[in-house]
């Protein structure tokens, strides 16, 4: 109790309690606008943040992150088209709602499903936080390589369907962390090129592939303007009804937490699974897709636990799961605060405030919403081209600002152009930036593992060593079998929702 | 309402016209970095397979070929899908956008931040069509808004314009130091 106050007096300034409300609120407007999600904000505002204290910083981008999903259930809900990816399945019965005159209700429940799942999962990792500080300090070199790899292989086996592209493109990223001089300083990978010699900046490749790419996908694109009708009617009175479907909001705020702790497999996977057993538990399940209150809780619950599970392997074990806590990775180096087993262990008051910031930012994020949604209708409303023009005015200060160097914004600009080639092809980018971080964590911890290893078998002679290379073979085993079920029972080619995975364009 | 049997039929993605056009080019590219391994990296002598610096880039070159081969497959024994073309004029198209931002890029430490800005903001408007005072005005106001928050309040570190030394001496470290 003594360390968890001390985590709230962290909170207790001025530049915090700023640093909180723009993140929030900032990260609702961005997370409403189609076309600029959570990660093209924070890849923006990451360079600015490195000037602030890490608390600061953190408490920003984790408000940007906790509370784009909130705004983007707006446009899903009034105009078909999601906010942010995650937001995706949201549609499903949100739209239909709102086409049958219901726009008040799919957002309450919407919002008050949100903030249920958001609190969920914090409340989640409070009470987890004693047990992963005993448990982190058990991770060695051999274990947090392991978890890496572990990471990496559930990135590529995550986007089904195209896991040969998935796999080419981490591959990439683990080689572009290669790039610059090795351990004995020699060149490695640098074809005598001396900008390359330093290595390729992990923040130009992520404002290259997030934020360049989506400018350029804007302004080369045709213009749109979507036009949403206001919405008539308090929203809290309608939130209360989220307590009817309470089972749902729980379960999928759980399967929210377990997906989010899993590097590589997050907000996707907790919505499908999610929504897939508030279909089955359902007493109307043919209203799914069609307007059913459960199966838009089910995917809002699950997104928004998302969040404060997957800064787990980020503290515990400076694993990021997933591109955004791959960006706050850098924000932890930049300060010199080490995350990883001794974080918990030397500074739990820290890891506390964190998580203290996010229940605030749930709060800020829907007193905002209730008194702000019809705002947000008109903030929406900017034309997509001009959008773009915006982006890539900001992205300039983002990638500029790091060394003043022409060269990184030619990188960043080359990453851009890749970025829009891979969104169109609705390929993911994750993967590079995932390569990039992990890649440059297993080099590391496994060369320091190598000392003690004589045989193959030393590797996994250690309980946790051991389970989590069970967990790759367990990956592997799964996957193979699922592929084969999935063979069995796949679908004729015009039954198939081809757009459901568009949202890798936003 | 969705057509899914299965929660793998929710996972999957599926390709898009050009997917074979960016699997050539993947491959290609991975089959040069493989060639050019050897050259690219150093073995060091009495340092274990895992330990070696070249370690690292072999397994994510050779892992590059071997994925892009296989994405390359998949691609040529899948439905041809149409528009190929059009989607590579697309791609192509995007360049023009990187090349406003590599100008607008060298044109800040000759013209200066507040200039560059509001030069680039406007004319991009009024080639992307936005030809009224409305949007013109916005992109204006846009531009100021950006350089005032991140350069005279954030103190965000751009240098200051060659331009700004042909100024008065008061009104130059003015600008210097805010826009």
């Amino acid at each position: 109790m003594e360390t968890f106050l001390a985590g709230v007096a962290l909170l207790l300034r001025w530049d915090v309690a700023l640093a909180l409300l723009i993140g929030s609120v900032g990260g609702v407007v961005i997370g409403a606008i189609p076309g600029v999600g959570a990660a093209v904000a924070i890849a923006i505002l990451l360079p600015a943040t490195f000037a602030l204290d890490p608390i600061v910083g953190l408490t920003m981008l984790l408000g940007i992150y906790g509370s784009s999903m909130y705004g983007g259930a707006l446009p899903a809900i009034l105009i078909n088209t999601p906010g942010t990816a995650v937001n995706a399945l949201t549609t499903y019965d949100g739209y239909p709602m709102s086409r049958r005159g219901e726009a008040r209700r799919a957002l309450a429940l919407a919002y008050s499903a949100s903030f249920w799942g958001g609190l969920f999962g914090i409340l989640c990792l409070i009470l987890l936080s004693p047990l992963l500080a005993l448990v982190a300090p058990h991770f060695g070199s051999r274990e947090i390589f392991l978890a890496a790899l572990l990471g990496i292989i559930l990135v590529v086996l995550a986007h089904r369907g195209q896991v040969f592209a998935a796999g080419g493109l981490a591959a990439f990223g683990i080689l572009l962390h290669t790039v610059g001089l090795d351990i004995r300083y020699n060149q490695r990978m640098t074809f005598g090129q001396s900008w390359l010699t330093g290595g390729v900046d992990l923040i130009v490749v992520v404002l290259g592939l997030f934020a360049l790419s989506q400018a350029f996908l804007l302004l080369t694109d045709t213009d749109s303007a979507p036009d949403p009708q206001p919405v008539q009617g308090s929203l809290v009175s309608a939130m209360k009804e989220t307590w009817v479907y309470r089972r749902v909001a729980t379960v999928a705020g759980g399967f929210g937490v377990v997906m989010g702790m899993i590097p590589g497999v997050g907000e996707f996977t907790a919505q499908f699974m999610s929504y897939t057993y508030a279909r089955r538990t359902s007493d109307t399940p043919d209203a799914f897709g069609d307007g059913a209150p459960e199966g838009l809780i089910a995917s809002e619950a699950a997104n928004n636990a998302v969040p404060a599970a997957a800064m787990i392997p980020l503290l515990a074990l400076g694993i990021p799961g997933e591109a955004l806590t791959a960006m706050m990775l850098s924000v932890f180096y930049v300060h010199n605060v080490v995350p990883g087993p001794q974080l918990f262990q030397t500074q739990l008051d820290f890891v506390y405030a964190l998580y203290v910031a996010m229940i605030l930012l749930n709060v800020i994020v829907i007193v905002f919403l209730i008194f702000a949604t019809n705002l947000l209708t008109r903030i929406i409303q900017i034309p997509t081209r001009f959008l773009g023009m915006v982006i890539l005015t900001l992205s300039f200060v983002g990638v500029y600002s790091l060394r003043n160097s022409v060269t990184d914004c030619a990188i960043a600009a080359g990453f851009g152009v890749m970025g829009l080639v891979l969104k169109r092809l609705n390929l993911p980018v994750v993967p590079i930036v995932l390569g990039m971080v992990l890649g440059g964590i297993m080099e590391v911890k496994l060369r320091s593992a190598m000392i003690r290893v004589k045989t193959p078998l030393d590797f996994v002679d250690r309980p946790i060593a051991a389970l989590l290379a069970a967990a790759i073979v367990l990956v592997f085993v799964l996957h193979i079998r699922t592929l084969r079920r999935e063979h069995l029972a796949r679908l004729k080619g015009d039954e198939i929702d081809h757009d459901i995975h568009d949202s890798q364009q936003r | 309402m969705i057509k899914a049997r299965t929660l793998q039929d929710l996972f999957r993605r599926y390709r898009r016209p050009g997917d074979l056009v960016y699997s050539c080019i993947c491959l290609a590219v991975s089959l040069v970095l493989a060639a050019s391994l050897s050259a690219q990296t150093t073995w060091v002598a009495g340092t274990k397979l895992l330990a070696q610096p070249a370690f690292w880039p072999h397994v994510a070159v050779l892992a590059m070929v071997l994925f892009s081969a296989l994405h390359l497959v998949s691609g040529l024994i899948s439905d041809k899908l149409d528009g190929r073309w059009q989607e590579v004029w697309f791609w192509l198209r995007s360049v023009e956008f990187a090349g406003w931002f590599m100008i607008y890029v060298i044109a800040v430490p000759y013209l200066g931040y507040l200039p560059a800005t509001l030069v680039f903001t406007l004319a991009l408007t009024w080639r992307l069509g936005y030809r009224g005072a409305r949007h013109l005005g916005a992109a204006a106001l846009f531009g100021l808004a950006v350089v005032v928050v991140l350069k005279s309040l954030l103190q965000v570190k751009v240098p200051g314009g060659a331009v700004y030394e042909l100024l008065p001496a008061t009104l130059r470290s003015f600008m210097l130091t805010y826009f």
